[in-house]
């Protein structure tokens, strides 16, 4: 499975500036491997110690917040947007 | 007087989202920005997330100059907004010179006659009334904090994601300082609130979403090339914003003598005003212009978009999003970035985070309009029919002074009201008024 990865411009240190990677996978936890075999760094700045997504990273898969979904367990289908988003802005 | 501390020249840093670059950031005594998570420092600059952990940036202050006396002095002597406190903002000394809406310093209003009918004690209740800003809400005073940083860092747009409040608050303050603004709001909001945002002539989009999507959609905009040169002032401005949310904190002390108040009932929407209002009474404390002693925290929700609230309740330190479905729609966000901070402190201070229905927020804002001749928009009546719960589950003491928050105008949410209306039709004559039984 094949998607389209949103790079915030805070990691894009590590794909080179570019906002857009595309990355390998079936579920979020495997594209965020996938992206970490590439842009090595990469995970430890979305994941935390326990390999759990960082309380303020949001994902979204399409337009569904995996947190709503599975987690990193989440479905990415082949041709899927994924979006790795600062949890920081509102109100 | 005291002077502004020398730790405020900081270069802005190359990597700022979306940003022109500036050399230096001249915002008085702010020295740089800190995460709340991992304690790592970055330079001034527009830039909201830490590189190192994705956790908020924050403002941190050198305020090593100050004598307390000449800054209580200096504040006193100040103009009646929020820039009496720009010697604890990071703001430029001459922030008042410039154009801006200047809001703040609004009535906190002895509440007699609502402390009456909630049990609590004559003289304890406040309502601290913030719907008397320039555009009716609190929004004004993290906005005119977030214009100074967009006019130090060079942005000539102002930009935000908003519930309705933001909006109106960003179109005034780009009106008046002469910016573009482009605001983004859920095409779905109150009429009066889009009005009250269209109005100032600039762009108002609606997004096909809750506020939660439109959140979502500006994040993505910062990173890209159509967003460049975009000040989001809860975004990219968002530390300098949120600062701003102090002042209230400020004006309760100040406008109560110089004093801590016992408890305060404040709203949550992302839980940033409540975090900052207690960053500003521990700034106070330490710079000994209160007298320190502890202080209560209690956190309002409707129960349509309570997930702090749920969270508080059942022992979590992290917050699970929910999809809103509240008639409080200025604290529908489903997703609070600074949940788990708001849920620190209120258990830190021995407050506590509770909800109420929209029928109890219907009669919270009806019970403040009739006691106190205030009328709150619907968050006003989260936080009044929150204090009246709070007080009746004993949480809340009656007999300690209480500040409650109301932060906007009722005008904005006629709809909640809707049903409130003629008590009579008469015909013009005297045995008609007293046929109605009124006189």
């Amino acid at each position: 499975m094949s998607v389209n990865v949103r790079i915030p411009t805070i990691l894009r240190t590590y794909t080179g500036g570019k906002a857009e990677v595309a990355a390998e996978g079936s579920t979020l936890a495997e594209v965020i491997a996938d992206l970490e075999k590439n842009h090595t760094g990469i995970a430890a700045r979305v994941l935390d110690d326990q390999g759990k997504l960082r309380r303020f990273v949001n994902v979204y898969v399409n337009d569904d917040d995996v947190r709503f979904e599975q987690g990193l367990e989440t479905a990415t289908p082949d041709g899927a947007g994924v979006s790795i988003i600062p949890a920081v802005a509102g109100g | 007087m005291a002077a502004q501390t020398v730790a405020s020249t900081t270069n802005a840093e190359t990597s700022a989202d979306s940003a022109p670059s500036t050399n230096s950031a001249d915002l008085g005594p702010a020295a740089a920005l800190s995460c709340r998570e991992c304690g790592h420092r970055v330079p001034l600059g527009p830039v909201f997330a830490c590189e190192e952990c994705f956790g908020p940036l924050e403002i941190a202050y050198d305020f090593s100059a100050y004598d307390t006396e000449e800054l209580r002095k200096r504040i006193e002597a100040g103009p009646a907004n929020i820039w009496r406190y720009a010697p604890l903002l990071p703001v430029p000394a001459d922030v008042a010179t410039k154009p801006n809406i200047n809001p703040g310093w609004t009535k906190l209003v002895k509440a007699d006659n609502l402390a009456r009918e909630l049990g609590v004690d004559p003289g304890k209740l406040f309502v601290k009334d913030d719907s008397g800003n320039p555009t009716h809400s609190f929004k004004d005073r993290v906005v005119a904090q977030a214009l100074e940083a967009a006019r130090v860092f060079g942005f000539t747009t102002l930009s935000c994601s908003s519930t309705g409040n933001l909006a109106g608050a960003v179109g005034a303050a780009a009106a008046r300082a002469g910016f573009r603004s482009c605001v983004f709001i859920p095409h779905d909001l109150e009429q009066g609130k889009v009005v009250m945002a269209a109005v100032y002539g600039g762009e108002l989009v609606g997004i096909e979403g809750n506020y939660d999507d439109v959140n979502r959609f500006c994040s993505e905009l910062i990173g890209d090339p159509a967003g460049e040169g975009w000040g989001f002032v809860n975004v990219n401005l968002r530390p300098y914003y949120a600062e701003g949310s102090k002042t209230l904190a400020y004006e309760i002390c100040e406008q109560l003598g110089w004093q801590l108040p016992d408890q305060l009932v404040v709203p949550i929407a992302s839980g940033s005003q409540l975090t900052k209002i207690d960053k500003g009474l521990q700034e106070l404390i330490k710079l000994g212009l209160v007298e320190d002693k502890p202080y209560k925290i209690f956190g309002a929700q409707a129960e349509g978009c309570s997930p702090v609230s749920v969270a508080y309740k059942a022992g979590h330190d992290v917050v699970r999003p929910q999809k809103p479905n509240t008639i409080a729609k200025s604290l529908a966000i489903g997703n609070p970035a600074d949940g788990p901070y708001v849920l620190d402190i209120a258990r830190r201070t021995g407050g506590a985070v509770e909800d109420v229905n929209d029928e109890q927020v219907v009669d919270a804002i009806k019970l403040l309009a009739r006691t106190e001749g205030i009328f709150a928009e619907t968050a006003g009546g989260v936080t009044v029919g929150v204090a009246k719960k709070l007080i009746e589950n004993g949480l809340l003491d009656p007999s300690l002074t209480t500040v409650v928050l109301n932060t906007g105008d009722g005008l904005k949410t006629l709809d909640a009201v809707a049903g409130t209306g003629l008590t009579a039709t008469i015909r013009p004559s005297l045995d008609s008024f007293r046929e109605a039984g009124l006189g």
